[in-house]
């Protein structure tokens, strides 16, 4: 019996981890790509989207944002789906 | 040619309402220390608050820890001179929090104690890897407090008109007052209060200039690109050399997950779930300050102008105190030079208190005394640590004085990015580690970078002022990041450590239940 539990919580933790790097993987893209296109796309991003917001300020922000919502899909996944199992299952070891 | 007007401010003489503001937020964070004063009794206590703070608290005093005076007048005034190229430090400066939170936050607290490096040692060889981590905690730590020293120092003169000595030695003063007496629960509470100063003094600020263009940035945005041309909304200068860009962005964003003050936050909160929490809130209110620092500085450059800023401080410090006091009179650049001062004393007391406890838990009571000190006596260490450490700060900050240490908080990241964040990596994520493997990374790590600084156009051309330099690159993260990651694995891989590798289940099992599993 606690030798499935064990098991459980290895399955758990891999779980945590592969979406832990699941999301570091999107942010090092997001920002990367954006420094990327800062280096190789310079006229792209001086391109307007409307007057006086060009597409680099605009990708500029939407970094911040997807930090925010990044971190957002993680808390919420840990504080409703994965600390609950944690907690059952503390109960049992 | 265009005469430019001389600057009217009164930066530097300073008003009375400038003067009142300064004296409130010194009485106040003082009047907190000696609050926590009174319950800062035992080790757990003095390093990590007795564990009592909750998750929002914690992340502002995240925030709080984090946002230094460099970011908030050196963002603002890089956008108000060049524009758009701000913006690459504004997110530079947040991508690493996903990163902590993901990776860091939760194993980082249920398998440590008061410093990164408890974590780091867990299943190998404890005094080689503190040795280890406390040489990178102190290479991060220094480095940060003489950037933060010097630019105190500046800042206080220019804010304040007091001499850069006697503006050094006040906020060292402060400083070791707020870690010797009231420890971390002081230095929470400063971090709090600071942050709430900064984010409400930036926000009013974000308004007032918004308040003049229809509450709509892409006006104020098209005004700047009306009056300076449309270069400034586009990426420029800065980024000359794409390499450049891409090593400082890995310095920035793993750096932020390996700083010794930042990690040690971790500590002061009850549980993994309240670690984690906290990280969703720093994150929040980094980013939302970021995202003003850009209203500010475009908001200085179309109102205050470039010419007046380079006048009053080449680099373009001084914009968003010019912008209080240009829409908000003496009064609200008074309160706004308050709120730089409360942003430095909050990031040298956390520095000061994690570089005090590489000092005294890591070194003496875990190396020099086996883990074998009585309660007292690791108290009494640690407050004599802080108070070293306070000192050499104060003389460090003097001995630069006039140096140009900007690029020395790009070389704290990528010390942490290089050598703390892949020994952590490392230890915490994969079995096949070994105490040789870790001390090797961290060792490398920093030893690299520091090398690599040297050799770098930033000391070479900068301010040794030669032709060019061995090392081509800025910021050596690109290298010296891989290269701590790869000797680790390589030393690991060439000598094995069965001992670590079976213990390495108990590890897991711990980052994931916490303590109290044991």
């Amino acid at each position: 019996m606690a030798a499935e539990h064990e098991a459980e919580l290895r399955a758990l933790a891999g779980a945590r981890r592969r979406l832990a790097l699941l999301l570091t993987a999107a942010m090092v893209l997001i920002y990367f790509g954006f420094l990327g296109l800062i280096a190789w796309q310079k006229p792209l991003l001086g391109r307007l989207v409307v007057p006086g917001l060009s597409l680099g300020i605009l990708l500029g922000a939407l970094v911040i944002v997807s930090c925010w919502i990044l971190t957002w899909i993680y808390v919420r996944w840990a504080n409703t789906r994965y600390d609950p199992e944690i907690e059952r299952l503390r109960g049992h070891l | 040619m265009i005469l430019t007007q001389a600057p009217v401010t009164s930066l530097g003489a300073p008003s009375l309402v400038a003067k009142a503001f300064f004296f409130l937020f010194l009485a106040t964070t003082l009047g907190i220390t000696w609050w926590a004063a009174r319950r800062t009794r035992t080790t757990e206590q003095f390093y990590a608050a007795g564990r009592s703070i909750t998750a929002r608290q914690n992340g502002i005093a995240l925030a709080g820890d984090y946002m230094s005076a460099a970011s908030f007048l050196g963002i603002a005034g890089l956008v108000s001179l060049s524009g758009f190229d701000g913006l690459i430090y504004s997110t530079g400066w947040l991508v690493g929090w996903p990163v902590v939170l993901f990776l860091i936050a939760e194993p980082l607290r249920n398998l440590g104690k008061y410093t990164f490096a408890d974590a780091v040692t867990v299943r190998l060889q404890e005094k080689p890897v503190r040795i280890a981590a406390a040489v990178g905690t102190l290479a991060t730590v220094t480095l940060y407090l003489i950037a933060q020293m010097v630019g105190a120092g500046g800042l206080i003169r220019l804010l304040f008109g007091l001499s850069y000595e006697a503006a050094v030695a006040v906020v060292g003063a402060a400083m070791i007052a707020y870690v010797l007496f009231g420890g971390m629960l002081a230095t929470t509470w400063v971090q709090i209060v600071k942050a709430v100063l900064l984010l409400s003094g930036a926000a009013a600020l974000a308004l007032l200039v918004l308040l003049r263009f229809e509450l709509s940035p892409a006006r104020l945005f098209a005004e700047a690109a009306a009056r300076f041309g449309d270069p400034v909304l586009s990426p420029g200068k800065l980024v000359a050399k794409p390499l450049d860009a891409i090593s400082l962005g890995m310095a920035l964003m793993f750096g932020t997950a390996g700083l010794p003050h930042i990690l040690m936050r971790f500590y002061t909160v009850p549980d993994a779930k309240a670690a984690r929490v906290s990280v969703f809130y720093a994150t929040g209110i980094i980013g939302a300050f970021y995202l003003m620092t850009f209203i500010l500085g475009f908001g200085a450059m179309v109102l205050v102008g470039p010419d007046t800023i380079r006048a009053v401080d080449a680099g373009g410090n001084m914009a968003a105190p010019l912008l209080a006091e240009l829409l908000g009179g003496t009064a609200f650049l008074g309160f706004i030079g308050a709120v730089a001062f409360a942003t430095i004393l909050a990031v040298v007391a956390g520095l000061t208190l994690s570089g005090a406890a590489a000092l005294s838990h890591d070194l003496w009571v875990n190396v020099v005394k086996s883990g074998h000190a009585d309660a007292r006596e690791q108290l009494r260490v640690a407050r004599l640590a802080t108070l070293v450490l306070g000192v050499v700060a104060v003389l460090l900050g003097i001995l630069f004085k006039g140096q140009n240490v900007a690029f020395m908080v790009g070389l704290a990241f990528a010390i942490a990015a290089s050598g703390n964040f892949p020994a952590l990596i490392l230890s915490m994520f994969w079995r096949g580690a070994t105490t040789a493997g870790i001390v090797t990374t961290m060792l490398v790590g920093t030893g690299a970078t520091l090398l690599f600084i040297y050799l770098s156009p930033t000391v070479q051309v900068d301010i040794l002022r030669h032709e060019s330099a061995w090392f081509p690159l800025k910021n050596p993260a690109l290298v010296s990041m891989p290269l701590g990651f790869l000797s680790g694995l390589v030393v690991s891989l060439l000598r094995p450590e069965p001992a670590a590798a079976r213990a390495f289940a108990a590890l897991e099992r711990r980052a994931t239940l916490g303590q109290a599993a044991e």
